[in-house]
C-alpha cells in the first residue's frame, strides 16, 4: 500500500466527500466519524509520502500503468497521467495534510446542523482532495483540472451562509475571478500542446525553446496564478473571500492560496527553468512588494475581525513572493543568499499556513461566542475567553515576525537573503511588518481587553485542541527551527534551486 | 496566413468576452462574458487538433487509410465544457441569490463589500 | 402548459431518456460517453419541469441527490478496483468477462462487450450528471423565481 500513497491522499478525501451525503442519511456521529477519519488518514498518507520522497528522492507514480513507474510509452513519450511527487511537492502535501488535521475537528462543531453541515463536509472534503491533487501532478492538463475543482469548491464554501447578503456577494466576484484566471491557464497550456504536442510537465519542460509562443503563454500562466494566489494589484477577492467564508473553512481556502503559489513556482522553475530570464523575477518581486504593502495599508482601516485578519493573511502572500523572487532574479548564476532567501520563502509558507490558521481559529471562537465580528461591538472578551487572547496575541507576534516564534525564523532567512540583493526589498518588507503589528495589536486590544463582558457558552474542547495544537506548533517551529529547516524546508527549496535535472530523469530516464 | 483564421477568430471571441467582463454591469451580462471565454477557449483547443483532409477520430465503422484528427484536444475540450457547465451554474446561483435579497442585478448596487 | 405541449411531453421523455442511455452506453465506440449521455438525459428532466412546472418533481429532490452521490462514489470506487495494478488501472480489459472482450485494431463495426471499466465509468459519470443537472434545473425552478414560492 506504501506506493499508492500518493493517489490514495487524493482519491480517498474523492470518494469520501462523495459519499458523506449518504453516511449522514445512516446517522450524523457516524458522518463526523466518517469526516475525521478521512481527514485524518490523509495526513497519514501525505506524511507516507513526504518520508518516502526526502529519503529516496522524486517519486512517479502513473495512473493506469502496469506499473506504477512505467512512465513512458514505446517511443519514449509520456502519454499517461502521473502524479510526480518532490521534495517541493511533498512540503505542500505536508501543508495541506497538517491544515486539514486542525480544520476539520474544529469545523464539527462550528457549522449548526441546521445550516448545511453534511454539504459543508462535502465541499470541504473535496478542496482537500483538489488541494492535494495539485501538489502532487505532473501534468499540466490535470493541474487545471485540480485548480478547477478546488475553485468551485472553495467559492461553494464562501458562498456558504446564503441568508446573509455578503457572501453570495463575495462568492459570486470570487467565482468570476477563479474561473478568469483558470481560462487563462488552459489558455497557455493549450498554446503549449500546439507547440509541443504534449501536456506532461517533464516532457514539455525538456522540449521548451523559448520562442515567441512560450513567451505569450508563459504572460497567461502568469496572469492566472497571480490572480489566483491574490497578488497585489489582483488581490481583491481575498479579503471578502477568508472575511466571509466560515471560520474553520478559510484554513482551506488559505492552503489552496498557497498551493497555486506553488503551482506558480513549479511552472517557473521547473516548467520554465531553462529559458527563464531575469525579468519574471522581477515581476514576482514587485508584485510581492506590492502585495505586502497594500494589505498592511488596508489592514489599518478595517472594523471586521475577519477582513483584518484576511488582509494580514494576503500579505503574508507578499513575504512568500518576495522570498522565492529572489530566487528567480537570480537563477542563472545562483549565488548562495539566493538559496537562503528561497529557503524563507518556502518556510513561510508552512509557518504562514499556522500562524493564519491559528488566527482564523480564534475568530472562529469569538465569532461562535459573541455572533458578531465587528470591533465596535466586541470587548473584553479577554476574561472570559483567557485562551482565546492568548492564542490571538501568540499568533499576532508570529505574524509581525517577532521572535523566538516562527514567524521571526522564515521573515529572518527573507531578510538575509533579499537584504544582498538589493536593501529596498528588505527595508519595505520589515516597515510592512511593524505595520501589521500595530495593526494586530489595535486588534487585540479592541477584541479581548476592557471592562469584563460575560460569555456564555463555553467553548467545546473540540474547538480549543486545534489551537493548542497550532500554537504548539508556531512555538515548537520558532524555538527549534533548525530541525525543520534541514529535514523538511531544505529538500524543498533544493528540489526547486537545483532539482530541475532530477524531476525531468524520474520522468524521461535520464 | 488562412490557416490561422480558426485561431484569430478564438481569440476575437476571448476579447469580446473579456470586452463585456469589463464593460457591462448587470450579473447576468458578467456570466455570459465568462461563458464567451470558455466558448473562445474551447474552440481553440478543438481547433488545435485538426488535420488537414482528417476524418473523426473514431475506429467503429471508419473508412480505412484516411488520416484522423488528434482526438486528445477532444478530450480537453470535453473536460473543460463541463468545467465551465459548474462555474456558470454556481454563478447563475449566487446571482440568484444576491437578486432575493438586494432586488437588483446590477453589480454597482451589490456593493456591500467594499474597503 | 397547454394540453399539446404536456402531450408531447409524455411521449418524448422516455425516448429522451433512452436517447440519453444510448449515448452513455456505447460511449466508447461513437461520440459520447458519461458526460454527453447524461446532458441528454437531464434535458429530458428539463423538459418535464418546462411542462409540467417545477412542483411535479419537487418531491424527488431527496432521490436526486441520492443518485448524485452514488453516482460519484461509483466512479472512485471503479478507480480503486485497480489498485493491485494501479488506481484507474482497467482491470477488466481483455479478461473475457462483461466487457472483457479484446479490442480490434483499426476500422472494425463496433463491439460492445469491450473496454473493460469504462463503460462502467461512463455509466456513473452519466447517473451523476443526469442528477446533477437535474437537480439545478430543478432547484433553479423551484427557488429561482421573483418572490419565494
Amino acid at each position: 500500500m506504501g506506493t499508492h500513497a500518493p493517489i490514495l491522499a487524493i482519491a480517498v478525501p474523492l470518494l469520501g466527500g462523495f459519499a458523506t451525503p449518504l453516511v449522514a442519511r445512516i446517522s450524523r456521529v457516524l458522518r463526523d466519524f466518517w469526516v475525521f477519519a478521512i481527514a485524518l488518514f490523509v495526513a497519514v498518507c501525505v506524511g507516507f509520502v513526504a518520508a518516502q520522497v526526502f529519503a529516496h528522492g522524486v517519486t512517479v507514480y502513473v495512473l493506469g500503468g502496469r506499473t506504477p513507474q512505467e512512465t513512458l510509452a514505446p517511443g519514449a513519450f509520456p502519454i499517461r497521467i502521473m502524479l510526480t511527487v518532490d521534495g517541493m511537492s511533498a512540503f505542500m502535501g505536508l501543508i495541506a495534510g497538517l491544515l486539514a488535521l486542525v480544520a476539520f475537528p474544529f469545523a464539527l462543531r462550528f457549522i449548526p446542523e441546521e445550516e448545511g453541515k453534511t454539504l459543508s463536509f462535502t465541499l470541504s472534503l473535496l478542496l482537500l482532495a483538489g488541494i492535494v491533487g495539485l501538489a502532487y501532478t505532473g501534468d499540466l492538463f490535470n493541474f487545471f483540472v485540480f485548480l478547477e475543482v478546488t475553485s468551485i469548491a472553495a467559492c461553494g464554501l464562501i458562498g456558504f451562509r446564503t441568508w446573509t447578503s455578503r457572501a453570495p456577494e463575495a462568492a459570486f466576484k470570487t467565482m468570476l475571478l477563479y474561473a478568469l484566471s483558470g481560462l487563462f491557464f488552459l489558455m497557455a497550456v493549450a498554446f503549449l500542446y500546439g507547440e509541443y504536442g504534449a501536456l506532461n510537465l517533464a516532457f514539455l519542460s525538456r522540449q521548451l525553446r523559448g520562442s515567441a509562443l512560450d513567451r505569450v503563454a508563459l504572460a497567461l500562466f502568469l496572469s492566472g496564478l497571480l490572480l489566483k494566489v491574490a497578488a497585489a494589484p489582483l488581490h481583491f477577492w481575498a479579503p471578502d473571500a477568508y472575511g466571509e467564508a466560515p471560520a474553520a473553512k478559510t484554513l482551506l481556502l488559505v492552503v489552496n492560496t498557497q498551493v497555486s503559489l506553488y503551482g506558480l513556482w513549479r511552472i517557473l522553475f521547473t516548467l520554465y527553468g531553462g529559458v527563464l530570464d531575469a525579468g519574471v523575477g522581477w515581476l514576482v518581486v514587485a508584485m510581492g512588494l506590492l502585495t505586502m504593502v497594500v494589505a498592511a495599508v488596508m489592514a489599518v482601516g478595517q472594523q471586521d475581525l475577519g477582513r483584518l485578519v484576511a488582509y494580514g493573511a494576503v500579505s503574508q502572500i507578499g513575504y512568500m513572493m518576495l522570498g522565492v523572487g529572489v530566487g528567480l532574479v537570480t537563477l542563472a548564476g545562483r549565488p548562495d543568499y539566493a538559496l537562503v532567501a528561497l529557503k524563507g520563502g518556502v518556510f513561510h509558507m508552512l509557518n504562514d499556513a499556522l500562524t493564519v490558521g491559528l488566527l482564523f481559529l480564534c475568530v472562529g471562537a469569538v465569532e461562535w461566542v459573541r455572533g458578531t465580528r465587528d470591533l465596535g461591538e466586541l470587548g473584553g472578551l479577554g476574561h472570559g475567553l483567557p485562551e482565546v487572547a492568548l492564542f490571538f496575541l501568540l499568533a499576532s507576534l508570529a505574524l509581525a515576525g517577532i521572535p523566538p516564534l516562527n514567524g521571526f525564523a522564515s521573515k529572518i532567512l527573507i531578510y538575509h537573503g533579499s537584504f544582498q540583493l538589493s536593501p529596498i526589498l528588505t527595508a519595505v518588507a520589515v516597515l510592512a511588518s511593524i505595520l501589521l503589528l500595530a495593526v494586530f495589536a489595535r486588534a487585540f486590544q479592541g477584541v479581548f481587553l476592557g471592562p469584563r463582558v460575560e460569555v456564555k457558552p463555553e467553548l467545546p474542547w473540540s474547538f480549543l485542541i486545534p489551537m493548542i495544537v497550532s500554537a504548539v506548533g508556531i512555538v515548537v517551529l520558532g524555538l527549534v527551527p533548525g530541525f525543520f529547516l534541514e529535514q523538511v524546508v531544505t529538500p524543498a527549496a533544493e528540489a526547486l534551486w537545483r532539482g530541475r535535472h532530477l524531476y525531468l530523469a524520474a520522468v524521461l530516464g535520464g | 496566413m488562412i490557416g490561422n483564421l480558426p485561431f484569430v477568430v478564438c481569440m476575437i471571441l476571448v476579447a469580446l468576452g473579456l470586452w463585456t467582463l469589463v464593460a457591462k454591469r448587470n450579473l447576468i451580462k458578467l456570466v455570459i462574458g465568462v461563458g464567451l471565454i470558455q466558448n473562445g477557449v474551447n474552440l481553440f483547443l478543438v481547433a488545435l487538433g485538426y488535420v488537414r483532409g482528417g476524418i473523426p477520430p473514431i475506429y467503429t465503422l471508419a473508412p480505412a487509410g484516411a488520416p484522423m484528427v488528434l482526438p486528445t484536444p477532444q478530450a480537453l475540450t470535453l473536460t473543460s465544457i463541463v468545467i465551465g457547465v459548474a462555474t456558470t451554474a454556481l454563478m447563475l446561483a449566487f446571482a440568484v441569490v444576491i437578486y432575493r435579497h438586494k432586488g437588483t442585478l446590477d453589480a454597482r448596487k451589490v456593493r456591500e463589500l467594499r474597503g | 402548459m397547454t394540453v399539446v405541449v404536456r402531450t408531447i411531453t409524455r411521449v418524448l421523455f422516455p425516448i429522451a431518456l433512452a436517447f440519453g442511455a444510448y449515448v452513455i452506453m456505447h460511449g466508447h465506440l461513437t461520440p459520447g460517453g458519461g458526460f454527453q449521455g447524461g446532458a441528454v438525459a437531464a434535458s429530458a428532466l428539463a423538459m418535464v419541469v418546462v411542462a409540467f412546472g417545477a412542483g411535479s418533481l419537487a418531491k424527488r429532490k431527496g432521490l436526486l441527490s441520492g443518485l448524485e452521490s452514488l453516482g460519484g462514489v461509483a466512479f472512485a470506487a471503479l478507480g480503486f478496483l485497480g489498485l493491485g495494478v494501479t488506481f484507474f488501472a482497467n482491470v477488466l480489459a481483455g479478461a473475457g468477462g462483461l466487457f472483457g472482450n479484446p479490442v480490434p485494431y483499426g476500422p472494425n463495426p463496433g463491439d460492445l462487450n469491450t473496454a473493460g471499466t469504462l463503460p462502467l465509468m461512463n455509466w456513473a459519470v452519466g447517473f451523476k450528471v443526469l442528477a446533477g443537472l437535474g437537480a439545478a434545473v430543478l432547484l433553479f425552478a423551484l427557488f429561482g423565481g421573483e418572490h419565494d414560492r
